[in-house]
């Protein structure tokens, strides 16, 4: 019988982890996703799983990595500074190929920055934070359901590609409350994990490493690396769209933005201006194929984040030149609010803009 | 005939890479051959460190893991928490525990992880090619304090097991040197000991080896191994620091 409640984003994370068979939370107080720590102290004993407050960021991703290594399913959270101390361990996960699932619910940056929403760690996180070639799986949630239902999904792919996942929120998902569905109702594959180190018995001693001095033997395990990140690309892209069909301005927004931008469309759509959203829930892979497309149709597009242009570069990419990509955000906690979106999407359809500019309001 | 001596089991036929007259190589072995007497190669992992022994899992038959510089007792807790079970040890130098690690080592000890922490201390960063590290002594010459470790510009050697002996967590700690017949018997016990220790599930134990470094030290190793009874032991003396 399904649950229904009411609760904080930063819960239902918890929850989707616990839905997801996560065995293990390793963790840090940072603001503000500090109710998953606080939520998994008590979620994970209850549920037969390990809670570990670390003394760090940089020692609770490694003992993710040490957990990982037992063929365990385990998790961190944190928030975008935090998310940086991390960066050395998701590279030894990336490169030691193993599972594991992050949460970064962005605050506004850089530096110690603020609490408020954000979105500016997305080159961070889909560009690759820490040293090497990697990509971390990510996935986006836009509202508190989607963030239960992602984790048990994050830890899948992780264990399926045998690499690092990502749900990259921001505060506002963090801390709003919705009404979520417990439904439990999940069907991901068991999977094997005969690399784990679990003791060598009747069989030759298995070795957790990213050393590799042989140029050769390194360079195998980055194409292998990058034939796991191509197989990515063509199987889990996932992404939602709204009214794009005839859309001669498609927006891309993902995550709280996503949802600000669906009620700028149903403005624009009272105007008569043909408007659509193309929500990324997977950031990486990026829905590439869907927007080439769209663009190729003909579609001009508008991308709006809660940053100074991060995802923008990657909807270029997509587009490549075919039509015009412009961008609106706001950054440093601000959030743009729908009218701001509404009069960049009239300017795009060559009408006049309704409120004061928004560089002139922050002026004021 | 009777075989008085054997390469242990828990060792690999592979040659160590060490250079001559390292202790590293009689650390390794010892370590391998509690393994062999406690029976326990199935059920146990060992985690390497960035520095000379970054190898160590290549000379092992165990399981391990290859950790990042200075985060062996994180992963350790995270291995340990999966798996109780396991018998988890770690095995650092004074760079990889003293220094970038610090932070992990402390609050494994003040946790009371129950795992096993091999600490070889030889003042120097060997693999990098002889820098200062936290525990090299004063007026010790280094390639990054040339003219000798001045406390003035550099600070002074980071004493651990006195360190950690004041946290409530650990269950035993020892320092030892393998510098003499003596000296090798003791790191063997107390190598051995910290294993027990773990499989009693008393909780955190560390052994501070101190260990010679010839070639970064530019010395015989007969030398170097006079040069730790002389220089090192004065300033970190030997001894059991924790015994619950």
């Amino acid at each position: 019988m399904a649950a229904r409640k009411l609760m904080k984003g930063n819960e239902a994370i918890c929850h989707g982890a616990v839905a997801g068979g996560c065995d293990a939370f390793f963790g840090y107080p940072i603001t503000p996703q500090n109710e998953i720590p606080e939520k998994m102290s008590v979620l994970m004993p209850a549920n037969g799983g390990i809670f570990v407050q670390a003394e760090s960021e940089v020692s609770a991703i490694n003992m993710v990595y040490g957990a990982a290594s037992a063929g365990k399913r385990a998790m961190t959270s944190s928030s975008s500074p935090g998310i940086s101390l991390k960066q050395e361990g998701i590279s030894y996960i990336a490169a030691s190929e193993l599972p594991c699932v992050m949460v970064n619910v962005q605050r506004g940056g850089p530096g110690l920055g603020n609490t408020q929403p954000g979105q500016a760690d997305y080159f961070q996180t889909i560009k690759g934070g820490g040293h090497g070639d990697y990509k971390v799986l990510t996935l986006a949630p836009w509202s508190v359901q989607e963030c239960y239902e992602f984790m048990p999904l994050a830890f899948d792919l992780a264990d399926k590609y045998l690499n690092p996942a990502a749900i990259l929120m921001d505060a506002i998902l963090g801390q709003m409350m919705e009404a979520v569905d417990l439904h439990g109702d999940f069907h991901y594959p068991k999977y094997d994990k005969p690399w784990a180190v679990t003791g060598a018995k009747g069989r030759e001693h298995n070795i957790i490493n990213s050393l590799w001095i042989d140029v050769n033997v390194m360079e195998a395990l980055n194409e292998r690396l990058q034939a796991k990140y191509r197989a990515a690309q063509r199987d889990e892209i996932r992404c939602a769209e709204y009214l794009t069909e005839d859309a001669e301005l498609v927006l891309v927004a993902y995550g709280s933005p996503a949802r600000i931008c669906r009620t700028v469309i149903d403005l624009a759509r009272e105007d008569g201006l043909k408007a659509g959203l193309l929500r990324p829930i997977t950031l990486y892979p990026f829905p590439v194929p869907r927007i080439a497309e769209l663009a190729r149709n003909g579609a001009r597009f508008l991308t709006v984040e809660m940053s100074c242009g991060q995802m923008v570069e990657d909807v270029k990419l997509a587009v490549n030149g075919a039509t015009d990509v412009s961008f609106y955000g706001r950054s440093g906690g601000a959030v743009p609010t729908p009218v701001e979106i509404l009069d960049k999407v009239r300017e795009s359809f060559g009408k006049p803009q309704l409120c004061v500019a928004s560089k002139d309001r922050r002026s004021a | 005939m009777q075989k008085v001596f054997e390469r242990p089991k828990s060792l690999t036929d592979l040659d160590f890479s060490y250079c001559p007259g390292c202790a590293h190589s009689i650390v390794h072995r010892m370590i391998a051959e509690t393994i062999d007497e406690l029976e326990i190669v199935g059920d146990t992992v060992g985690i390497c460190p960035v520095g000379c022994a970054v190898f160590m899992y290549d000379y092992m038959t165990c399981d391990m893991i290859e950790a990042a510089h200075g985060r062996a007792p994180a992963v350790a807790t995270g291995l340990k928490r999966m798996l109780p079970d396991m018998i988890v040890w770690t095995y650092q130098g004074d760079g990889d525990l003293a220094s970038i690690g610090a932070a992990e080592i402390i609050h494994a000890a003040a946790r009371g992880e129950n795992i096993s922490v091999i600490f070889i201390n030889n003042a120097t960063y060997g693999m990098t090619g002889g820098q200062m590290a936290p525990t090299t002594l004063l007026g010790q010459r280094s390639t990054t304090c040339p003219t000798g470790r001045d406390a003035v510009v550099n600070g002074y050697p980071i004493r651990v097991c006195e360190m950690l002996a004041t946290l409530d967590g650990p269950s035993y700690i020892e320092r030892v040197a393998p510098t003499s017949a003596a000296g090798l018997v003791k790191t063997k016990k107390a190598i051995k000991r910290s294993f027990e220790n773990q499989i009693a599930g008393r909780g955190f134990a560390l052994v501070e080896i101190l260990c010679n470094c010839p070639t970064q030290w530019k010395m015989t190793p007969i030398e170097s191994l006079k040069w730790v009874d002389e220089n090192m032991v004065p300033i970190f003396p030997l001894g059991v620091f924790v015994d619950k």
